[in-house]
C-alpha cells in the first residue's frame, strides 16, 4: 500500500492565514528573547498606562 | 462623617474600596455590600476550568481582608435604590437582602451620602435555551465555582479520549450579543495546551463559534497592529494561530438553543444551523443585575435610572445613532448618574452609550454582533477615578474632578495560550484607546503605536505576574498602592 502523500486541499478556512515559520516558534519560547521581549511588553504597558492617566 | 455605599465587590467595587479606605477611611464611613463572601481574580478562572489552578488560588474571603481596614463589610444582595430616599426621610438609601447564612434573608435598608454601584453583570445564561451550567448543557468559566465543574467535565472528556473515543469540544459565546470573548479564547487555548500534555490532541475535534464578524473582533472593532512592515488586522494573526493549533472556526453565530450534545444556531446571512459536540464552554450574554430604583413617593423609576439592560444610565450620551455617527465623545467620563450627581456606576455596571463593534443584524432581524467589553484594567481606572473624585466632593468641590473615558484611555489583555513557565505562551495585546476615535486617528481609530499585540512565552510570564501581583494588591498586603492598577 502507498504512503504517497496527497495534494493540499485548496480554497478551505485553514488554507489562507500565515504559518509561523520555525525560526518563529522557536523564538517565541527562547528564553533569551523572550527575556527581552518581557522588559519591552512591561515598558509598553508603562507607556499605556502613563497616557491613559487623568 | 460621610457614608460610602460601594455595591460589589469585584475589581471594581473593591478598587474604589482599597483607595477610599486609604484616603478617607478614618474620617468617613465606608460600606462594602457583596452577595459574595471571597474576591475572585476572573482573569485566573481559565486555568482553574482546566485544572492548572486551584479555586483557592484565584480566591480570598473579604471579610478577612476588610477586617484588616475601615471599611465595613455586609455579605448580602443589593435590591433596590431610593436615590430621593422615602416618605419617612428625605436621606437616600439602598435596600439589601443578607447573603450570609447566619443572616440569610434579612432585609435592612442602609443609608448613604455617596453610592458606587459596581455590581457586575448578572451572567444571563436564560437569554439562550439550555445555555449554562445550572439549567443547561454548557459549562462555564465565569466563576471560580462553575470553573470547577468545566474542568470536572473535561477530564471526563479526556478520559474518554484516552479510551480511544474521538471528541468534538465547542468553546465560544451562546448568544447572538455577548462580550467578554477573550475569556473563551483563552480557554480554547487552554484546552488545546492540556490536550496535548495528556497526548490526546489528535483524539479532538476542537471548535470556536463566536458572535464576532471575524475572529479577533473582541468586541472592540478588532484592532490593527504594525507587523512586518505592514498594518494589520488581528484578524489574520488570530486564524493564524487557531490554524497552527488545529482550530476550526465558526464566526457570525448567535446560539440559539443548546441541547444535550447539540448546539443550534442562527448565521448573520440568516441560515439555521446545527452542531454536535461532546463538551462545550460557551460564555453567557451580561444583563444588569435587576437593581430596581424608586422615588420619594415609592414610583418604580427604575426605567429613568437604568438603560433597558438592567445597566446604569451615566454621563454618557446614549442619544440613539447609527455606526457612522458614533463619536468618542458619546463615552462616559466621570460615571456620575445625569439625575443623582451622588450617585455613580463603573465596571461593568455602567450602561455604555452604544456597542464599539458594528451592530449587525441577520436577514431575520436577530442580532449578531459584540457588546462592549469592560475589562479588568478600564474597570479598576474608572474606580479609581470615581473615588478620587468623590473624596474631592467630600472636600468640597460641586462635581466630579477625575475623569476615566474608555475612549481616552488604553487597555492591556494578556491572554493565555498555555499555562508553562518554559513552553507556555500567551498572547499580549494593547488597545490605545479602547474605544475608537477616528477624529484623532483617522485611520484606524487607535494609535498604531500603543496597539500592538504579540505571542510568546514573555506574555506568559506576564499573566502569571499579574496573577500574584493583583492577588497581593487585592489583599491589601504592605506597598499594594504602589502596585499598578
Amino acid at each position: 500500500m502507498s504512503n504517497k502523500p496527497t495534494n493540499r486541499e485548496p480554497y478551505q478556512q485553514a488554507y489562507y492565514p500565515p504559518a509561523p515559520t520555525g525560526f518563529t516558534r522557536y523564538m517565541r519560547t527562547s528564553l533569551l528573547w523572550q527575556t527581552i521581549r518581557f522588559l519591552v511588553i512591561n515598558l509598553k504597558m508603562l507607556k499605556l498606562m502613563a497616557k491613559s492617566h487623568h | 462623617m460621610a457614608r460610602i455605599v460601594i455595591l460589589g465587590a469585584g475589581i471594581s467595587g473593591h478598587t474604589a474600596a482599597r483607595y477610599l479606605n486609604k484616603w478617607v477611611g478614618k474620617q468617613h464611613e465606608i460600606v462594602v455590600v457583596s452577595p459574595n463572601s471571597k474576591w475572585n481574580w476572573i482573569p485566573s478562572n481559565i486555568w482553574v476550568g482546566v485544572g492548572q489552578m486551584q479555586p483557592e488560588q484565584v480566591t480570598f474571603e473579604l471579610a478577612e481582608v476588610y477586617k484588616k481596614t475601615n471599611v465595613d463589610f455586609r455579605q448580602a444582595k443589593a435590591l433596590s435604590i431610593n436615590p430621593e430616599g422615602n416618605a419617612e426621610s428625605s436621606k437616600p438609601f439602598v435596600t439589601v437582602e443578607y447573603t450570609l447564612p447566619a443572616k440569610a434573608g434579612v432585609q435592612e435598608n442602609i443609608e448613604y451620602d455617596y453610592l458606587i454601584n459596581a455590581t457586575g453583570p448578572k451572567l444571563n445564561f436564560g437569554a439562550t435555551e439550555g445555555l449554562g451550567p445550572d439549567h443547561g448543557h454548557t459549562v462555564s468559566v465565569c466563576t471560580y465555582g462553575h470553573a470547577v465543574e468545566a474542568n470536572h467535565k473535561l477530564q471526563q472528556v479526556i478520559e474518554d479520549m484516552r479510551r480511544g473515543q474521538r471528541r468534538t469540544i465547542v468553546i465560544g459565546t451562546g448568544h447572538g450579543m455577548c462580550t467578554c470573548q477573550g475569556a473563551a479564547f483563552e480557554y480554547i487555548y487552554n484546552v488545546d495546551h492540556v490536550l496535548r500534555d495528556a497526548g490526546v490532541r489528535d483524539m479532538a475535534r476542537l471548535i470556536w463559534i463566536s458572535n464576532e464578524y471575524e475572529v479577533g473582533d473582541f468586541g472592540m472593532g478588532g484592532v490593527h497592529i504594525k507587523r512586518g512592515g505592514y498594518i494589520t488586522n488581528g484578524k489574520t494573526f488570530a486564524e493564524s494561530l487557531m490554524v497552527e493549533r488545529g482550530i476550526e472556526w465558526i464566526t457570525r453565530a448567535h446560539v440559539k438553543k443548546v441541547e444535550a450534545g447539540k448546539i443550534h444556531y442562527e448565521t448573520l446571512d440568516g441560515s439555521f444551523h446545527e452542531l454536535a459536540f461532546d463538551f462545550s464552554m460557551l460564555i453567557p450574554p451580561f444583563a444588569g443585575v435587576g437593581l430596581k430604583a424608586y422615588d420619594k413617593a415609592g414610583e418604580d423609576i427604575t426605567s429613568q435610572v437604568f438603560a433597558p439592560n438592567g445597566f446604569m444610565k451615566v454621563d454618557a450620551d446614549y442619544t440613539p445613532r447609527s455606526f457612522d455617527q458614533w463619536s468618542a465623545q458619546d463615552w462616559p467620563k466621570t460615571y456620575q448618574t445625569p439625575k443623582y450627581p451622588n450617585v455613580f456606576a463603573v465596571g461593568i455596571a455602567f450602561a455604555p452609550p452604544h456597542p464599539i463593534s458594528k451592530v449587525m443584524k441577520s436577514p431575520n432581524d436577530t442580532q449578531i454582533s459584540p457588546t462592549p467589553p469592560r475589562t479588568g484594567m478600564p474597570s479598576a481606572a474608572m474606580a479609581k477615578a470615581v473615588a478620587m473624585s468623590i473624596c474631592d466632593m467630600l472636600n468640597g468641590a460641586d462635581q466630579p474632578t477625575h475623569t476615566a473615558s474608555m475612549a481616552e484611555m488604553g487597555a492591556a489583555c494578556v491572554a493565555s495560550t498555555g499555562a508553562d513557565f518554559f513552553k507556555g505562551t500567551a498572547a499580549t495585546m494593547t488597545v490605545y484607546p479602547v474605544v475608537p476615535d477616528f477624529e484623532k486617528y483617522p485611520d484606524y481609530g487607535r494609535d498604531t503605536e500603543l496597539t500592538f499585540g504579540e505571542i510568546g512565552l514573555a506574555g506568559h510570564w506576564m499573566k502569571y505576574l499579574l496573577h500574584h501581583a493583583f492577588i497581593y494588591q487585592a489583599k491589601l498586603k504592605p506597598g499594594w498602592s504602589l502596585i499598578p492598577d
